[in-house]
């Protein structure tokens, strides 16, 4: 039921509350998402090697697996675990600015697979990766500043 | 040559798992340790299974195709969160917000061609 403009906000219209975080809850916010960043990416290196020689199992084959192989089973949960810590960081950091840092993930997997799988580095994935923490510094300074259009 | 088809997981993938990360920025303002309050949080609920079905969409897109095309893809996933920062939550679109989001997407099509080479 709408009655005038007062209650066609944003806010009534969509009935949770926006409340301005503290400078020190974004920067809190921010870090937890670094964090899901690293937990993730973990947890993929545990998936995908985990997942090697498995094949392509049924839907029922691939519940069975996650449960009894622990590289799965540990990687599964890292990523449960992960995506708490993110519901967390969401609650006081804007969802603009912390989703984007989630592009963290492949940089960290990019490096681990260097590391356990003997991927090889070259310049792309480099510059790659340079351009990605770039994006999500300029991310993190341009959260709440600075708007293109002014509301 | 990457499939349509492996285009199209990922494109889904992005979309879907915005709407999910969306729900769970919803959820959390309204987060209590309580085991009724959490499985009673639709926002929650939603959030939760539209991001794993977001992952299953990427696994599925991502296992044949060109990572220098589907990368970048991903990045299509943040474009739209950050759409419905705006129109949900009304979080400002900044400069930074866009400069950053240009980035990411150049990075990770770079860091694909890297991974394809």
């Amino acid at each position: 039921m709408c009655h005038g403009p007062a209650c066609c906000d944003r806010e009534s219209l969509l009935f949770w509350k926006l409340t301005e975080a503290t400078p020190a809850q974004k920067r809190f916010a921010i870090f937890l998402v670094f964090c899901v960043t690293l937990v993730n990416a973990g947890a993929q290196v545990l998936i995908k090697n985990g997942a090697n020689g498995l094949g392509h199992p049924s839907l029922i084959a691939t519940g069975i697996a996650i449960l009894t192989t622990p590289q799965l089973f540990v990687g599964y949960s890292l990523y449960a675990f992960s995506m708490v810590l993110l519901v967390v960081a969401l609650r006081h950091g804007e969802l603009s600015a912390i989703y984007p840092v989630i592009a963290l993930t492949f940089v960290w997997v990019t490096i681990l697979s260097a590391y356990f799988f003997g991927d090889q580095m070259n310049a792309l994935k480099l510059g790659g990766i340079t351009l990605i923490v770039a994006g999500v510094a300029a991310l993190g300074r341009g959260s709440g500043k600075g708007a293109v259009k002014k509301s | 040559m990457t499939p349509v088809s492996s285009m199209l997981y990922v494109f889904v993938a992005g979309f879907i798992g915005s709407f999910g990360a969306a729900f769970l920025k919803a959820a959390s303002s309204r987060l209590r340790l309580n085991m009724i309050a959490l499985l009673g949080n639709g926002h929650l609920i939603a959030g939760i299974v539209m991001y794993g079905l977001s992952s299953v969409f990427f696994v599925r897109g991502m296992a044949q195709g060109e990572l220098s095309v589907l990368y970048p893809m991903v990045a299509l996933g943040y474009m739209w969160t950050i759409l419905w920062s705006r129109i949900f939550f009304g979080e400002p679109l900044t400069w930074g917000k866009m400069g950053g989001l240009v980035l990411i997407f150049a990075g990770l099509a770079m860091l694909g061609l890297g991974r394809s080479a």
